[in-house]
């Protein structure tokens, strides 16, 4: 759990005054936050909070309407490609024909490379090594089990060796067994690697987890469209069978949004 | 009637010849764009640009028989078929909500436009023979044209396929590594615009629909990989057209609806005996 102090570490990712929105619904509005270089941070909130959206905007897929956003001191689509990007694997078509080794080999690909080097192939067999992966190389992508399926889509984006790996909801529907699993494999790139994981679960993350971020809904006055810093309580035992740590909201807290410490005050 | 055989060596019947040789060489488009077409799951979309193809060439032949414009009626195609691939292209990447409705009407509205410029024309134009085609009917200058475009494609898929293939499979990671996944996507069906105009002009639209899905579809049940898929789906579509030659050529039967109904056949066939296997392991487990 996040206990150091960040202060002098370098910062990769920053939010500036960052506002979204889609016609008639505002997302973001003046959201600031910022992330240190090897951090593993949570961000949690619920649905339509705009933790997806944030993604988004960090992978260049959507542009800000106020506010900037840099990565690595750089304009996000200078900087994108630092990025491994693991999406909800939801989207994907399972009669597709690919494999295991297919899939995360995507994770070396270029705009205009029109083959794989052994260089590549290389650093797929590390990735898949990694997460743990490696015997189901061979292996139709659609074989494989949700969790096995999450590991695949982590391991495609360690595979372009990333200096931040963000993932949107990466366990959820998981069972038990294959979550732990998935975080025993995220613990072995702790700190080599800036990690940003959203999720629903507002209540409790990963005991790898640094800090939290909370995408604030509307049942937070004052707090709507931003993005604010949780603490986490001591780790518990047994939830799910596996270690959590516990975030702590306002009511835990007991006190208001107001004293909610903004990451931006960080 | 001779048998088949003895008509391709005849050299008195070198349409014969052609037709087979036709055949081989558009099964290399169809197995490549039909995959691609069904991986992506966009047959409704080449579909509606295949039928706005009847458009174009309804208009080109009024235009021509009124000696208002001398407009070959592959030229007036070629003009539908890219208008139909950009509206679609547009509408797909743009308006989602929409993109049904409008697929549906640009179908229905090329389809219309070519029968009823076909009906106005003063001389007779059979809308049924742009349908279905006639293979047999081909010159050796059309092999050419396919031929060409057979190796357009290959240098294509030689120098992108990574492209073709991350695109198709997750468009947004595909952004992420610096793609330009909507370029891509138009690129496919300006393509894929281009290649059904001259397969119809050949086999007939009904055909070219077919083919772009039928041979790809039948390969997708047993492919471990795009690649593996389009050389199957190659070789499957040679086999259905071939085959369809044959039988039409000895059963005396139009062989393009021949070609499409082999193709069903061995399709339907695949899925039986696919969805047996699921159920079969589902049971097990």
């Amino acid at each position: 759990m996040y206990m150091e102090n960040t202060e002098h570490r370098t910062v990769v990712l920053k939010f500036d005054q960052v506002s979204f929105s889609y016609p008639g619904v505002d997302v973001l509005t003046s959201t600031s936050f910022h992330v240190h270089e090897g951090e593993f941070i949570a961000l949690v909130g619920p649905n339509g909070a705009g933790k997806s959206t944030i993604l988004r905007l960090i992978l260049g897929l959507e542009t800000p309407m106020g506010g900037s956003i840099s990565l690595f001191d750089r304009s996000v689509e200078e900087t994108r490609n630092r990025i491994g990007y693991v999406p909800q694997y939801a989207k994907y078509d399972f009669s597709f024909p690919i494999s295991v080794f297919e899939v995360v080999r995507m994770g070396r690909l270029g705009t205009w490379q029109s083959r794989y080097s052994s260089e590549d192939r290389d650093q797929v067999m590390k990735a898949l090594t990694l997460m743990d992966i490696d015997h189901l190389e061979k292996r139709p992508f659609n074989a494989l089990s949700g969790g096995q399926r999450r590991r695949v889509l982590v391991a495609r984006a360690l595979a372009g060796k990333p200096s931040l790996l963000l993932m949107d909801e990466p366990t959820a529907n998981m069972d038990a067994q294959s979550e732990r699993n998935f975080y025993d494999a995220l613990e072995r790139i702790k700190g080599k690697v800036t990690v940003l994981i959203v999720t629903h679960d507002t209540s409790y993350v990963s005991v790898l987890t640094d800090r939290v971020l909370c995408a604030a809904d509307k049942g937070c006055d004052g707090h709507i469209g931003k993005v604010v810093q949780h603490p986490l309580t001591i780790v518990e035992e047994g939830i799910g069978h596996m270690k959590k740590a516990k975030v702590l909201h306002e009511k835990e807290l007991d006190h208001t949004c107001d004293a909610l410490q903004e990451a931006t005050d960080d | 009637m001779i048998d088949f055989l003895s008509a391709l060596m005849s050299p008195s019947m070198p349409f014969v010849r052609n037709a087979l040789i036709a055949g081989l060489l558009s099964s290399v488009l169809f197995g490549v764009l039909g995959t691609v077409i069904t991986v992506r799951r966009i047959g409704s979309l080449a579909g509606a640009i295949s039928h706005a193809v009847l458009g174009g060439i309804g208009i080109a032949i009024l235009l021509s028989s009124r000696n208002i414009v001398s407009l070959p009626p592959i030229a007036g195609a070629l003009i539908f078929a890219i208008i139909a691939a950009l509206i679609i292209a547009f509408v797909a990447l743009k308006a989602k909500q929409r993109e049904d409705t409008v697929i549906n009407a640009i179908w229905a509205i090329g389809m219309s436009i070519g029968v009823v410029s076909m009906a106005k024309s003063p001389t007779y134009a059979d809308p049924l023979s742009y349908l279905f085609g006639n293979i047999l009917l081909i010159g050796s200058s059309d092999l050419i044209l396919l031929a060409f475009l057979d190796v357009v494609i290959l240098i294509l898929l030689w120098k992108f396929y990574p492209q073709i293939e991350a695109t198709s499979f997750d468009e947004e990671f595909a952004r992420v590594r610096g793609i330009n996944s909507q370029l891509v996507f138009i690129l496919i069906l300006i393509i894929t615009a281009v290649a059904i105009v001259l397969l119809q002009t050949f086999v007939g639209i009904v055909m070219v629909i077919a083919m772009l899905t039928l041979p790809s579809g039948t390969a997708g049940f047993s492919a471990k990989n795009m690649l593996t898929m389009m050389g199957l789906a190659t070789l499957y579509s040679a086999v259905f057209s071939a085959g369809g030659l044959v039988i039409g050529w000895q059963l005396d039967i139009p062989t393009g609806a021949t070609v499409v109904l082999l193709s069903g056949a061995v399709f339907l066939a695949f899925s039986a005996v696919a969805s047996r296997r699921r159920k079969k392991d589902d049971s097990r487990t």
